[in-house]
């Protein structure tokens, strides 16, 4: 990879050069006082249906997603296609469950999900939990956006001796930075209108101009091996494949809205109305994002794998390389270059609004709760303005230094993190019948045991339980979700029994418009 | 209050449509197969994609 695409670059360079600039003119977009934490962190709750559905769009659909899931169609075929359902089912969960939390943040002008358990059950070490596992989880999917900015930018042939290598990372970020810092939520939500116009345009063009070089579909997937083309049939004392394609499914999508990035998205609405309208207007990101997965078989007919163009690519990044490459194969210089700046743009917007998200905890779930309970509005914005700062450059060092094995293995350990907060948050929202230290011991137990049961088959997504002779394949945090919940149904009845007030700030008219 | 007790029955009945996408998505066995293939796109691909389009339409109706 000596060669630099200039073209490429030159393009990749314009776009950055302009959703830089717009990210600091985003401060003057629906202007509000950014000295308020929720002006910073919420955009002052203004975003109407479209500019929420691009926000929500930029939170899902991230950079990581347009390498990875193509990445695994490549190298394990259907399997990755269940991202097609999960982010299918996602919305009816968006539309039942979250305008109530909506409508209950916006009466008691919550900013986070540890606000909301924190009124809810009256419990600052529920909450706590709540904040730390959505702060825990977020960090490694912000470090994955790097590696989606890494990859392209190696594939147009920038590249140094040593740490040089990684100086074109070291100045997006420095942007990335600086317009958060100084435009809050407002920049993301303004950059993530760019970013899907590119990806849109981007995602179309290769879907239609790709299989009509290739000669049809069906030229395609006769070059795929068939093994990858369907999911493998289980044996008969095994769910196999199917299992875990259905708990992957159900899982993701139980995790996906709960994440705290995704949260900030909805609360950043302007009604209940705009998220319900969400619910059906975003599946048409999830049918681009199905075609983006076809990509991974594009380029296994194109045959990039085995061009020896591309070998230092795949040896440093992996199936990682598989779209880069397959752009690079198909496509002339400069629509290159449009593509790999839909992708960079495509990290930046989710890795801001991640940061913010995980600022808005800290600062109103640990500061405010642990350290100092009575800040001034200013400095509480403050604080988190710097926050967002360290959770970015922690992100940074992280990819820098570390392995991206690693970083790929705590976002799988973030996603069984993150479930863990579904009764506490998700069921929150419709009943108030748990007992609040019933669901604190839940929590723990799911989260360890999850974590134990990750660890012990090496960080795979999937746990083979066994049980009365059969074999259950299945998403590990999908499992211990149940038994999470199970735990917490358990102990309700027991702590309830013990005493202790039930403290509850809301009320039910609080969740309806 | 009156108002609100009859939108909630009838909200019920609608939510039914929106658990209809999760029984039909989650039969893997279903739809894990080659044929019939549409444009070359063998069944597994399109069904899940054809989903995408049925599940925004739905929850369309059940928002009007």
């Amino acid at each position: 990879m000596a060669d630099v695409n200039w073209t490429a670059l030159t393009i990749f360079v314009v776009l950055f050069a302009f959703i830089t600039w717009l990210g600091f003119a985003a401060a003057k977009w629906r202007a509000g006082d950014l000295d308020l934490l929720h002006e910073w962190g919420l955009g002052g709750r203004r975003f109407g249906t479209l500019v929420t559905w691009f926000l929500i769009g930029g939170d899902v659909y991230t950079a990581y997603t347009f390498i990875a899931v193509p990445a695994l169609a490549f190298g394990a075929g259907a399997i990755a296609f269940f991202a097609v359902p999960y982010a299918i089912l996602i919305y009816p969960i968006l539309f039942l469950v979250f305008p109530r939390l909506w409508h209950v943040c916006h009466k008691h002008h919550y900013i986070t999900a540890g606000d909301f358990v924190r009124g809810r059950y009256g419990n600052r070490w529920l909450a706590l939990a709540v904040s730390v596992t959505g702060i825990v989880a977020t960090m490694p999917y912000i470090a994955l956006q790097l590696v989606g900015l890494q990859v392209v930018i190696g594939a147009m042939g920038v590249s140094g001796p040593g740490y040089a290598n990684d100086l074109p990372l070291l100045i997006a970020f420095v942007v990335l930075a600086a317009f958060t810092y100084s435009s809050g939520l407002r920049a993301p939500a303004s950059i993530a209108i760019v970013k899907d116009v590119l990806i849109y345009f981007t995602a179309f063009v290769a879907v239609v101009a790709i299989p009509i070089q290739m000669g049809g579909f069906d030229k395609i997937f006769a070059a795929v091996p068939p093994a990858k083309v369907l999911l493998a049939v289980p044996g008969p004392t095994t769910t196999g494949s199917y299992g875990v394609y259905a708990t992957l499914v159900l899982g993701s999508a139980l995790a996906l809205f709960l994440y705290p990035h995704s949260i900030t998205g909805i609360l950043s609405a302007s009604s209940g109305r705009a998220v319900r309208r969400n619910g059906a207007l975003l599946p048409s990101y999830t049918f681009m994002l199905g075609l983006l997965a076809l990509m991974g078989f594009f380029a296994i007919a194109t045959g990039v794998g085995t061009d020896p163009r591309f070998a230092a690519g795949f040896k440093q990044y992996g199936n990682s390389f598989a779209v880069p490459a397959l752009f690079l194969h198909s496509f002339p210089d400069w629509f290159v270059g449009i593509a790999f700046a839909a992708v960079g743009i495509g990290a930046l917007v989710p890795a801001a609004i991640m940061s913010i998200a995980a600022a808005n905890l800290y600062t109103r779930n640990i500061h405010r709760e642990f350290i100092n309970p009575s800040p001034t509005d200013k400095e509480e914005a403050q604080i988190a303005k710097w926050v967002s700062l360290i959770v970015k450059f922690g992100a940074l060092l992280f990819i820098i230094f570390v392995p991206t094995s690693y970083a790929i293995q705590f976002q799988l350990l973030g996603g069984i993190w993150i479930i863990q907060t579904v009764p506490s948050v998700m069921l929150g929202v419709y009943t108030r019948w748990f007992n609040d230290w019933a669901l604190l011991v839940g929590w723990a137990v799911g989260t360890a045991t999850g974590t134990a049961m990750a660890a012990s088959v090496n960080f795979a997504a999937a746990y083979p339980l066994a049980f009365g002779g059969m074999t259950f394949p299945g998403y590990t945090a999908f499992y211990t979700v149940i038994l999470n919940l199970v735990i917490a149904i358990v102990l309700t009845p027991v702590f309830n029994a013990m005493g202790g007030k039930q403290n509850d700030a809301t009320v039910p008219a609080d969740y309806r418009a | 209050m009156n108002g609100q007790g009859e939108k909630r029955t009838c909200w019920n009945w609608w939510y039914l449509l929106l658990v209809v996408q999760f029984l039909f998505l989650l039969c893997v066995p279903s739809y894990n197969r080659l044929e019939p293939s549409f444009i070359g796109l063998p069944f597994f691909y399109w069904y899940q994609l054809g989903w995408v389009i049925v599940s925004g339409v739905l929850t369309a109706i059940v928002y009007s």
